[in-house]
């Protein structure tokens, strides 16, 4: 009951004119973002991060939120239109929305895979909602043994549930951590790794500056390689009979939509899985749970409906642990993080107790980011099948320049705007080279916090590592971290030697 | 492709070692005074972690057979760098000519060289950009782009508008 009455509080700010209209700009920008074929949230949020300083900050996490939002709502337009996933978390909507497309029925598709947006959406934030509380008085208990472990356990899913290479995602777990110490060290307040006394690096590596190179320049990069013919846009039309249609073929899917509802949740809360591995697996689970698994694949609207009430509710999900713990459970939810820190608003359990009003806020405004996004979604399909017509290169020129002028704005220095191309060029050869990206911007966002917090428990408690171990909560944590880091050794072990993971191409 | 893949492990593990090195200036071994390690152990253990995994990366690919495979779209490629040379060439230019020449210049450039584009969209985006960029960041949000040369032909506008 308190919680109501706390939602309704929030209601009050996020239903402001001012903060109703910033939802409304950033789920469409989000949309729009989204719908580009390579850009999703991720880069979305990495890009325009620093031009959310127009806005007071509550209102910018808020504006940050619907971008998030609406750019996994528009994730499935380029899905459906071109056969281009528009962010990795739409691959799987790629599956049955492409051949529905091609059989003219891509209208259809589109107000499914809104409509199952709005479901996972909605379903995921009543979760957070219920969640939210419970999970912050929890961590109120944490000290600085439990955070060091709470990161060292969010690291070790990647490691034990990532499907990436496991050597190479540690690496980029160390470059992320080693970055994130160039600077000022936190205790003695020395210089280190500052390259040859170069000024720039006094100040450290913003997350923002590797985010805008990595995820903005690196992408663009990528996207030009691979990119060598312009798609084809199916045409889409619909109508209000279609609308209708959509609304009672949906009617009939609840199993499935509630299934990757609760599935996004809570694979969204993993930051080693997210949005992506969700949407496949809801569409695996929508398959074999169907009685007409051979229809899939060839058009079954379930099989867009599936993976798009798991992507969003999995956006949702990994908002929970950034929130409640300052642990983020995605790359966007990292930067919606270091961007909450840039502002003063350091999450975790105190924000809950010091910031109510802008915490209910935020959490209120997901609902309205929801409403939002379904109306704004449908309403505009044909003005996105427009803007998907428009020449890639406009597109990359625009956010090449946006990278450059956002990437100087923060800090106002030209020496990240070399960083920014720098890590922009890096992040292009490690991502061919199968390199994942995302423990490696979590690794910098968080790297200070697991620093600090090592380092404090040391201190108070005169250099005993088994303090970590003897603190019931920090040592389940560790247990469950070294779980996390011998699995795929065991694995490795039981097929008799053989090499776990698949030979590079 | 395996030879990329050997060239980015042997570079990481340069990279690791420069890491060290310069991470050997703070102390990195344990304080017996205040308890924990020093400044230095945090950068210093991780690159070493960085430095034996980029190895064991080097040692799988070296034991795997060589694969036709290419690491890079060779069609695409040139593409890609006219685009980097031109991004670091922008970046060179903006505290040399200002922002407000150099940006128009990749535009025109991207837009009219490289994209193969009509003037029309050319001319709208050349202009359209800066004029843009000049009032989000220098009217509504205060933050200077840097102008280099140009910077006199600024001091009419700054009167207008500050």
């Amino acid at each position: 009951m308190e919680t109501l009455a706390l939602l309704a509080d929030g209601f009050a700010t996020s239903l402001s004119p001012i903060n109703l209209m910033i939802v409304i700009l950033g789920v469409t920008a989000g949309l729009f973002i989204g719908a580009m074929p390579g850009l999703g949230s991720v880069n979305g949020v990495a890009i325009v991060l620093p031009l959310t300083f127009i806005v007071p900050p509550s209102s910018a996490i808020i504006l940050l939120c619907a971008i998030y939002y609406g750019a996994m709502y528009g994730g499935a337009i380029s899905s459906i239109l071109l056969g281009i996933p528009g962010a990795s978390t739409a691959v799987a909507t790629t599956f049955d929305g492409r051949p529905m497309a091609q059989q003219g029925k891509a209208g259809l598709a589109l107000i499914a895979a809104a409509v199952a947006s709005f479901v996972g959406g909605t379903i995921s934030v009543v979760l957070f909602t219920l969640f939210a509380v419970p999970l912050a008085d929890l961590a109120l208990a944490f000290g600085p043994a439990e955070e060091f472990a709470l990161v060292l356990m969010a690291f070790t899913t990647f490691v034990g549930l990532g499907g990436d290479d496991k050597l190479k995602t540690i690496i980029m777990i160390c470059l992320g951590l080693v970055l994130s110490t160039v600077g000022l060290d936190l205790i003695s307040g020395q210089p280190r790794l500052i390259f040859g006394d170069l000024p720039g690096f006094y100040s450290g590596v913003s997350f923002l500056v590797l985010a805008i190179g990595v995820y903005g320049i690196g992408e663009i990069l990528y996207t030009i390689e691979s990119s060598r013919t312009a798609p084809q846009v199916t045409p889409a039309k619909i109508s209000l009979r279609d609308l209708g249609d959509g609304i009672r073929t949906m009617n009939r899917m609840w199993r499935t939509m509630s299934l990757g509802s609760f599935l996004g949740f809570f694979v969204g809360m993993l930051p080693a899985a997210g949005a992506t591995p969700a949407a496949l697996m809801a569409y695996g689970i929508a398959r074999s749970t169907s009685k007409d698994p051979k229809s899939f694949g060839k058009g079954n609207i379930e099989g867009v409906a599936a993976p798009e009430t798991a992507n969003n509710a999995a956006s949702t999900g990994s908002l929970l642990p950034m929130l409640t713990l300052g642990i983020p459970g995605s790359p966007t939810t990292a930067l919606l993080l270091g961007g909450m820190v840039m502002w003063g608003l350091m999450p975790g359990p105190m924000l809950f107790i010091e910031q109510p009003d802008f915490v209910w806020g935020l959490i209120s405004s997901l609902y309205t980011a929801n409403f939002a996004a379904v109306a704004i979604n449908i309403a505009l399909i044909p003005l996105f099948v427009w803007a998907l017509r428009m020449p890639f290169t406009v597109l990359c020129a625009i956010v090449m320049v946006l990278c450059i002028v956002g990437g100087f704005a923060p800090s106002q220095k030209m020496h990240d705007v070399w960083l920014i191309a720098g890590f922009g060029v890096a992040g292009y050869l490690l991502r061919k080279a199968d390199y994942p990206l995302a423990p490696l911007v979590l690794a910098l966002v968080l790297g200070p916090l697991m620093e600090k917090s090592f380092r404090q428990t040391l201190i108070s408690e005169q250099g005993n590592v088994l303090a970590f171990i003897e603190r019931p909560l920090s040592g389940t944590f560790i247990a469950i971290a070294a779980l996390f880091f011998v699995l795929p050794l065991v694995k490795y072990l039981r097929k008799g030697g053989r090499r776990s993971v698949a030979p590079a191409e | 492709m395996l030879i990329a893949d050997r060239v980015i492990a042997i570079a990481i593990m340069a990279l690791s070692a420069y890491f060290m090195w310069h991470a050997i200036a703070l102390p990195i071994g344990w304080n017996g005074m205040t308890g924990g390690p020093g400044g230095g152990a945090f950068p210093f253990w991780l690159s070493l972690i960085m430095l034996l995994s980029a190895g064991g990366v080097l040692i799988r690919s070296l034991m795997q057979a060589p694969s036709s495979q290419h690491f890079f779209d060779s069609q695409m490629l040139r593409s890609v760098i006219l685009v980097v040379v031109a991004l670091f060439v922008t970046i060179a230019l903006i505290p040399v000519l200002g922002a407000y020449i150099a940006i128009p210049l990749f535009i025109f450039w991207y837009i009219k060289i490289y994209g193969r584009h009509g003037w029309v969209l050319t001319a709208a985006l050349t202009i359209g950009t800066p004029v843009f960029l000049f009032f989000f960041f220098e009217v509504t949000l205060k933050i200077l782009l840097p102008k280099g040369v140009t910077e006199p032909l600024f001091f009419p506008l700054y009167a207008m508008f500050f």
